[in-house]
């Protein structure tokens, strides 16, 4: 569905995130895709490396443009207007945003999709910062981690500032069906792109989205590390059905969260003497964010 | 293809003259109901005063069954245009209508719908930007929009701002056209005063506008398209050649249209509309509702033995330059009237477009000057009119003046 020769840098995560959604289901599917990474480097024209049909909007406006496209197809179905096809399986309508474009600009445009409960499933492809335009941070960046507009420096460490809980928000739509996800887990992964697909109204899931050009990691190792994200604990795989909270992997390790850190350069500087109380902050708010959803599932 | 949906009992009549219905409407209720007939299969839409009215019609015309229309009440202005882009090029018939920030806050979005050739039809009512914050009328907010690649149409009446919106869906649509069309209507004084309007029958106003097949739909799943790509400066001029071939295209269909239109139903206003220009000698140039006041003085001044005139363009995108430069060669001077400034230029939009169309006149071009007036809904008095008909007269008459300015 996604041809291969499109122009991501090699070991993107988001190649690989598109490539298990688009596997993971027989639907026709209809993308909108955000301005970042994906759509410049999938649409050069006179190329495309999408087999479904496809639009690019603008940076902020996925979630909107595709609730545009949504309701086409509701109106135009009804009245008899749909292009002719060969079998008549539903349209399943699809949005796609980096960090930036989904968490930060395109937060509003998401909120307002949600809220009007178009059918539709929004996956949010997270490398943590603005890479296309080389590496700013986002709402979504990690604490600590060293980016173009929240440098390491001599005076400060890195971005000072938590990341944003845009799955909570997304879920505080209560929405039929939200997750997380990680190219790591496929099968956990395709397994929410379908179930997905399946609920009535909007759904929403955040994957972990490999970049060794921001994250300064070797490419060879994306898949280790989008492994390494989940049994860390850094990166939790859960859904939220109909409002019931499932954690979908528990590792039988929890692995220390300097596994996941240490393999890219984004984080080097908190492994400098002086630095150490970083990582003590990582580990911890890990723990408490895991001890909370290892409660909240018990409810 | 559209169906056809239950019609409102009073336009249910079957002669033809007789489904038609004039009516005291303000320009927001008429162009509700040319929505109604036209019946879109999608308007996303964001209030703001004074255009709100228009989709709160629509919206109890869904609700009461007589629309088919899918209704997208936006959480912006923004994601509106976004989602009426989303809808268009998912091959449905789109309209939607804002006014002022509403309108600033759909920019980057407009040239994204003109860009990607997605037939949207928008009714603009025309009101001034913030800041300071004025909800009344100028042009500011459409005239920031004149490079977005839409095309813009303005209505001097409410009986014009119904007929432009059943035209523009044609215009859009037009095989040989494909851009996006604002029709424009001054806000609170065509937006909020009643006017007697007629109404086409609910099927003559359909058969009009016809169905729509758009040629690439994103619903067309079995011939996937891409929109909107990545597009490098090796391509990116021709894309712009074929809009700006679009635009000159736009200029002989709005003719065909408005002809056809003037044909089948008797009313038709082509490019510019004139008033006693025959033999005019001086002349006043302004868009919209004011051209009305305009002609009752020029109606005065011809009373009074004076050769005045007035030309109203009706389409401001594409400039109907040449119908301009017909009308005004061989006078001896002209007042641009603009309701929008532009900052730092020599004069108001309006101003620097005919003074540059009046530049190619091979002969006989007139002392052009420009008045900006009626900002933020400021009221331009008749005495104020006579006034700037008396400068024209003057041998020196001042480049540019903000009438009724308190310096
Ligand atoms: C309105 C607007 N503001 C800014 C930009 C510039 N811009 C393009 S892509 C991008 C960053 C995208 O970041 P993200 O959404 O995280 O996706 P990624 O690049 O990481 O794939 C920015 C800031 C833009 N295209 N439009």
């Amino acid at each position: 569905m996604v041809a291969p020769g499109h122009r991501l840098c090699t070991g993107c995560g988001a190649g690989v995130i598109i490539r298990q959604m688009l596997m993971s289901t027989d639907y026709p599917i209809v993308v909108s895709n955000a301005t970042g990474c994906v759509e410049v480097c999938t649409s050069v024209y006179p190329y495309t490396a999408w087999r479904v049909p496809w639009i690019h909007n603008g940076f902020e406006n996925a979630a909107a443009t595709i609730s545009g496209v949504e309701a086409a197809y509701k109106s135009m179905k009804r009245r008899g207007d749909l292009p002719a096809r060969k079998n008549d399986k539903p349209i399943k309508f699809i949005a796609l945003g980096g960090d930036g474009g989904t968490y930060d600009i395109g937060l509003q445009s998401l909120s307002g999709a949600l809220e009007r409960g178009h059918d539709f499933l929004y996956i949010c492809y997270d490398n943590g910062a603005y890479m296309n335009t080389g590496i700013q941070r986002s709402s979504a960046s990690p604490f600590g981690a060293n980016t173009t507009t929240s440098p390491a420096g001599v005076m400060i460490q890195g971005k000072q500032e938590e990341r944003k809980d845009l799955t909570a928000i997304a879920a505080a739509h209560n929405i039929p069906y939200v997750a997380t996800a990680s190219p790591g887990y496929y099968m956990d992964f395709t397994r929410k792109v379908s179930k997905a697909l399946e609920a009535k109204g909007p759904a929403f899931i955040n994957v972990l989205s490999v970049c060794p050009l921001g994250w300064k990691s070797e490419p060879e190792e994306s898949q280790v590390l989008a492994r390494l994200g989940v049994e860390t604990c850094f990166w939790p795989l859960f859904e939220i059905e109909n409002g019931k909270f499932r954690l979908t992997f528990r590792p039988n390790v929890k692995k220390p969260v300097v596994e996941y850190l240490k393999r890219q350069g984004r984080f080097g500087h908190l492994f400098k003497a002086g630095n150490e109380h970083m990582l003590a902050h990582i580990q911890q708010r890990v723990d408490e964010e895991w001890g909370r959803l290892l409660e909240r599932e018990k409810k | 293809m559209l169906d056809v949906v239950t019609a409102p009992p009073e336009t249910r009549v079957a002669p033809r003259a007789a489904m038609r219905s004039a009516k005291a409407l303000t320009g927001n209720i008429a162009v509700a109901q040319a929505i109604r007939q036209i019946n879109p299969h999608v308007c996303a839409a964001y209030p703001i005063t004074p255009t709100t009215q228009i989709m709160q019609e629509v919206a109890q015309f869904v609700a009461d069954g007589l629309m088919e229309t899918e209704l997208v009440p936006c959480e912006s202005e923004h994601s509106a245009m976004s989602a009426c882009v989303g809808a268009s090029a998912a091959g449905a018939r789109v309209i939607t209508a804002t006014s002022a920030n509403g309108l600033a806050l759909m920019w980057e979005v407009l040239y994204i719908a003109s860009g990607l050739r997605l037939p949207v039809v928008m009714a603009v009512g025309n009101r001034a930007l913030s800041g300071p914050l004025n909800i009344h009328c100028d042009h500011s907010d459409s005239m920031g929009a004149r490079d977005s690649g839409w095309i813009q149409i303005y209505a001097e009446t409410a009986q014009e701002a119904y007929d432009n919106i059943l035209q523009a869906v044609r215009i859009a649509e037009h095989p040989d056209v494909l851009l996006p069309v604002m029709t424009c209507m001054d806000g609170f004084l065509t937006t909020h005063t009643s006017e007697n309007v007629e109404l086409l029958g609910d099927a003559e106003a359909r058969d009009f506008v016809g169905a729509y097949h758009a040629r690439y739909s994103l619903l067309d799943v079995d011939n996937p398209i891409t929109y909107g790509p990545n597009d490098l400066p090796d391509s990116y001029t021709e894309h712009k050649y074929q809009q700006v071939l679009a635009m000159q295209n736009a200029a002989r269909v709005i003719c065909e249209i408005d002809k056809e239109f003037g044909e089948r139903f008797g009313r038709s206003y082509g490019m510019i509309d004139t008033y006693c220009m025959e033999d005019a000698e001086t002349a006043i140039v302004v868009l919209s509702s004011t051209a009305g006041i305009v002609k009752e003085m020029v109606d005065t001044l011809r009373a009074e033995g004076r050769k005045v005139g007035l030309l109203r363009p009706r389409v401001f995108r594409p400039f109907p330059a040449q119908e301009l430069v017909d009308a005004l060669k061989g006078l001896r001077a002209v007042a641009v009237m603009d309701r929008a400034l532009s900052f730092g230029a020599e004069g108001g939009p309006l101003f620097t477009e005919v003074q540059s169309a009046l530049r190619n006149a091979e002969c006989g071009a007139p002392k052009v000057v420009s008045r900006v007036f009626g900002l933020g809904g400021r009221a331009v008095a008749r005495d104020e009119i006579r006034e700037i008909y008396d400068e024209l007269d003057s041998d020196r008459p001042v480049k540019f003046r903000l009438v009724g300015v308190r310096e």
